[in-house]
């Protein structure tokens, strides 16, 4: 057993905070790795399971397989029908969720120390023997379908959809991961229990355990719950790159306020220069009423509630988007608005208060992060999915603190193309039509 | 360096009901102070919280105290306009607000050493707010904007508008919080003043800090930064117009293209929690469990959703946290070739019977179990606690009721519920709701 206790430091203006936290690794006598932070001030545990991978493993016309499997986990297992696994989870006051995402599958639950072992033992029936009955799976299909249904009449999912079907195609990551009412009514049990097999694998397994347990008891727990899980699934999908190009695609939706989606090509989570994109979308549109998208769009002209936008380093591809909404009449504005700004970042950057001023919040803002089991457990999970080291805690603020003004310079440069802008705009925009 | 490092001061039994560690104070000038400790993180949480929200407008200016939510972010007498959550950030903390029926509330979470500083500007925005014409028009689009992505773009939102609406005949729950867009329209610089004139007090506001923090310490900043603002003298009673008796059912159908799968709502007028009375609210918690809680083994989802293919989603809610009169919420989503009528005669059905029959033991004793855990669970997030107190104190309930809860919830028994469940289940008391997307499918 690895070991590592991580005092996280920050440092304002003077004075010195820091917390403690103690992270242990561990690899269970079945191979299992898993992160452990004991904390017995509360008498509970939160586990967060993540599988590498998610519903972008669906296979070829099986679109929704991977998401309807897992929203199935919790709906019979082993011996118990749907209604019993619940109603025991329920007699338990365990909490478990199971969610797909594009590239990820997630399993949190958290549970009481004084029925840990039946909690365990519970969701171990749903992760490792799920039943997928053929009611349980009509049920949850029509709720799917309901779903798939809603979106077609919301302009937030209608923009998303176009979006990522013009800029990803046939990829899985060019349609939603419900697949479509097509896709979905033809799932058989038979294609839910292969995504259950290609999805759920060792080789994509990451975990992390956070409360009132001790690390050594944590390997044993590990193999009872995972170990059965299949060594191996399926291959990743290829790589895909951002095929959509710079212009606006105006799709005519009747409602009072037009929702826009844009965006273009991005930046790996692994490229030496993510810092420096990191602060740079945080001055430009992720950093709440401080970027300067807000101040322009919101602050300085009224022309939305909100603005926000995000470096998107997704495994098989990677993106900068943002979205706003504002009404007709005002939409087409706001998006001259937004380009202006692209441009002002691309071209120049920013001043040296903005990045100062930009690296003491991100700073600042790190270690209070840490301040419960269940968030402690999610941050740890994702640690390990993008392959980061436990003391990347330590050493994260580093990271932030280094970049300097050149470097923002030339990766904004390189990051932000106001010419390759796409913007998906659903809604009846006064002054705004799809281009060529 | 100095070390600060978490220390557990806190000793918990296992699943003991125990409360958080709080201590409570009140400023010569009216001020209520709580403050609930927390070591684990060096973090703190400092809110404000005033009880003011938005059914404590005056009639023709609805949505003013969201709108003075939003300009108390521009400048004071030492603040420019965006100084405010610009020095929050340049300290590594975040800060928002947030506006409901009964408060407006204020918020800071930054390291626990930053805490004089987030009282030194709160307090100074108690007071000192110095606004231009020009921030009431900018600020007045982008609450019409608020209201056009909360409520203008979606459908169930209109609708449940309407709904409130009809269910509260007198009181100013019925009107939204942000406000009818034709009167949110015509705010203006005396509109806002007015209100903020009147309710934005100390004698008004509770002090709510929870995290790394010492109480004594936190009075000595509340005593300095607080304590020096003069009561408001003029401050009115909290009196709010009643509810008169109500003597017929209200049905509405609401219709939009926009809506993608038709439902029905049917809330019902229900006791809050009160201060010193909060049976009957604990036994409403169990009755919404029983009713409509999980789909899994709640009457409502056994009989729609697993008995029959009556539905697809089912639910009854209630949240007892209100000043006055609460609602009891049932929601039935239709399964495909099963209309609104034939849902609703269904859940009605199932409500009766469940009213006839006795309640399983191995249920409530579940619920029980659940509602003693969710205590657990809940310490493990001190924000939530902080809102847990203020959102209290400022709904008329007082710290003991927020910590004989807990043991009042534990209290309940199936006789306590039956007798609730009677008693509000009164047709001519409750707004019957379907929103479809076109008539034809009300028909």
């Amino acid at each position: 057993m690895l070991r590592f206790v991580l005092i996280i430091c920050f440092l304002l203006v003077g004075t010195t905070a820091r917390a403690e936290i103690d992270i242990k690794q561990v690899t269970s006598p079945g191979g299992i790795d898993a992160w452990v932070v004991e904390e017995n001030a509360i008498p509970f545990v939160a586990m967060e399971i993540r599988f590498r991978g998610g519903a972008a493993l669906d296979l070829p016309g099986k679109r929704g397989a991977t998401n309807l499997m897992m929203a199935l986990l919790e709906e019979g297992a082993a011996d118990l029908t749907a209604q019993e696994f619940q109603a025991e989870r329920e007699r338990l006051a365990a909490s478990f969720s199971f969610r797909a995402f594009d590239d990820t599958l997630s399993i949190s639950a958290r549970f009481l120390t004084e029925n840990k072992e039946e909690a365990l033992e519970l969701l171990r029936k749903a992760i490792i023997e799920p039943t997928f009955d053929q009611d349980a799976i009509d049920r949850v299909r029509a709720q799917i379908l309901s779903g798939i249904a809603s979106d077609e009449k919301d302009p937030n999912r209608i923009a998303s959809a176009a979006f990522n079907a013009a800029a990803f195609e046939d990829h899985p990551y060019g349609s939603s991961l419900d697949g479509t009412v097509e896709s979905v009514n033809a799932l058989t049990r038979d294609d839910l229990v292969i995504a259950h097999q290609n999805a759920l694998t060792r080789d994509r397994l990451y975990v992390s355990v956070v409360g009132d347990t001790t690390s050594e008891t944590i390997g044993a727990i590990l193999d009872a719950l995972l170990g059965e899980l299949p060594a191996v699934g399926v291959p990743d999908p290829s790589y895909v790159p951002f095929g959509l190009s710079g212009g606006i695609t105006v799709i005519d939706f009747e409602t009072p306020q037009s929702v826009a989606l844009f965006g273009h090509r991005g930046i790996k989570r692994d490229d030496d220069d993510f810092f420096a994109a990191f602060i740079i979308n945080q001055v430009l549109g992720a950093g709440g009423f401080e970027s300067r998208l807000m101040t322009e769009v919101r602050e300085k002209r009224g022309l939305t509630y909100g603005i926000s936008t995000f470096l998107v380093p997704k495994f098989h591809s990677e993106m900068v988007i943002g979205s706003v909404a504002s009404s007709n009449e005002t939409i087409a504005e706001a998006i001259d608005v937004i380009r202006a700004e692209w441009s002002r970042m691309a071209e120049t950057g920013m001043t040296a208060d903005e990045l100062e001023t930009a690296k003491k919040y991100l700073t600042g803002e790190y270690p209070l992060r840490f301040d419960g089991n269940a968030e402690i457990a999610k941050i740890m999970v994702g640690m390990q999915m993008v392959g980061l080291p436990p003391d990347y805690v330590v050493n994260r603020n580093d990271y932030v603190e280094a970049v300097t003004l050149d470097d923002i310079k030339r990766v904004a440069a390189e990051l932000l193309h106001p010419d390759e802008l796409h913007f998906v705009v659903v809604g009846q925009p006064v002054g705004l039509e799809s281009t060529e | 360096m100095k070390h600060v490092l978490a220390a557990l001061a806190l000793i918990f039994v296992p699943l003991s009901l125990q409360a958080e560690e709080v201590t409570t104070y009140m400023l010569d000038n009216g001020m209520e102070v709580v403050v609930i400790e927390d070591n684990r993180a060096p973090v703190v949480v400092h809110m404000v919280w005033y009880k003011a929200g938005s059914a404590d407008e005056s009639e023709g200016v609805s949505g003013v105290a969201h709108f003075l939510e939003h300009l108390l972010f521009k400048a004071t007498e030492t603040l420019e306009a965006g100084e405010f959550s610009a020095t929050v950030a340049a300290n590594g903390g975040s800060d928002n607000a947030f506006t409901s029926y009964d408060y407006t509330a204020y918020f800071q979470r930054v390291a626990a050493d930053r805490l004089e500083l987030m009282m030194q500007m709160e307090s100074d925005r108690m007071n000192n707010i110095r606004l231009t014409e020009e921030d009431i028009l900018t600020e007045r689009q982008v609450i019409l904007e608020e209201r056009n992505q909360r409520t203008e773009n979606e459908p169930n939102a209109l609708a449940r508008e309407q709904f409130a609406a009809a269910l509260y005949q007198n009181h100013r729950y019925g009107v939204p919080i942000i406000g009818w867009k034709h009167e949110m329209e015509e705010l203006d610089m005396d509109d806002v003043m007015a209100f903020y004139d009147l309710y934005y007090s100390p004698n008004n506001a509770v002090l709510v800090v929870a995290g790394d923090v010492v109480p004594e310490d936190v009075l000595a900043l509340a005593e300095k930064y607080y304590g020096v603002i003069p009561a408001e003298a003029q401050l009115p009673p909290r009196e709010r117009p009643e509810e008169p008796p109500h003597r017929a059912e209200r049905r509405l159908t609401y219709v939009d293209p926009r809506v993608s799968q038709p439902y029905l709502i049917r809330n019902y007028l229900a006791p809050e929690r009160d201060a010193g009375a909060q049976q009957e609210a604990a036994a409403l918690v169990y009755l919404a469990e029983l009713l409509g809680g999980s789909p899994f083994t709640s009457a409502l989802g056994q009989a729609l959703q697993f008995e029959t293919d009556t539905a697809i989603w089912t639910s009854a809610s209630y949240r007892g946290s209100s000043l006055d009169e609460t609602v009891f919420s049932f929601a039935v989503v239709p399964s495909e070739g099963v209309s609104l009528s034939e849902a609703e005669a269904a859940m009605d059905e199932v409500i009766a019977n469940w009213l006839a029959d006795e309640i399983d033991p191995e249920r409530l004793e579940s619920i029980r179990t659940q509602l003693r855990a969710s205590e657990v669970y809940a310490k493990d997030d001190t924000q939530g606690l902080a809102r847990r107190y203020g959102a209290a104190l400022t709904q008329g309930l007082t710290v003991e009721d927020v910590q004989a809860w807990p043991d009042i919830l534990q209290s309940v028994t199936a006789e306590d519920i039956k007798a609730v469940a009677e008693k509000v289940f009164d047709r001519r008391r409750s707004v019957t709701g379907w929103v479809v997307s076109s008539q034809e499918e009300a028909n």
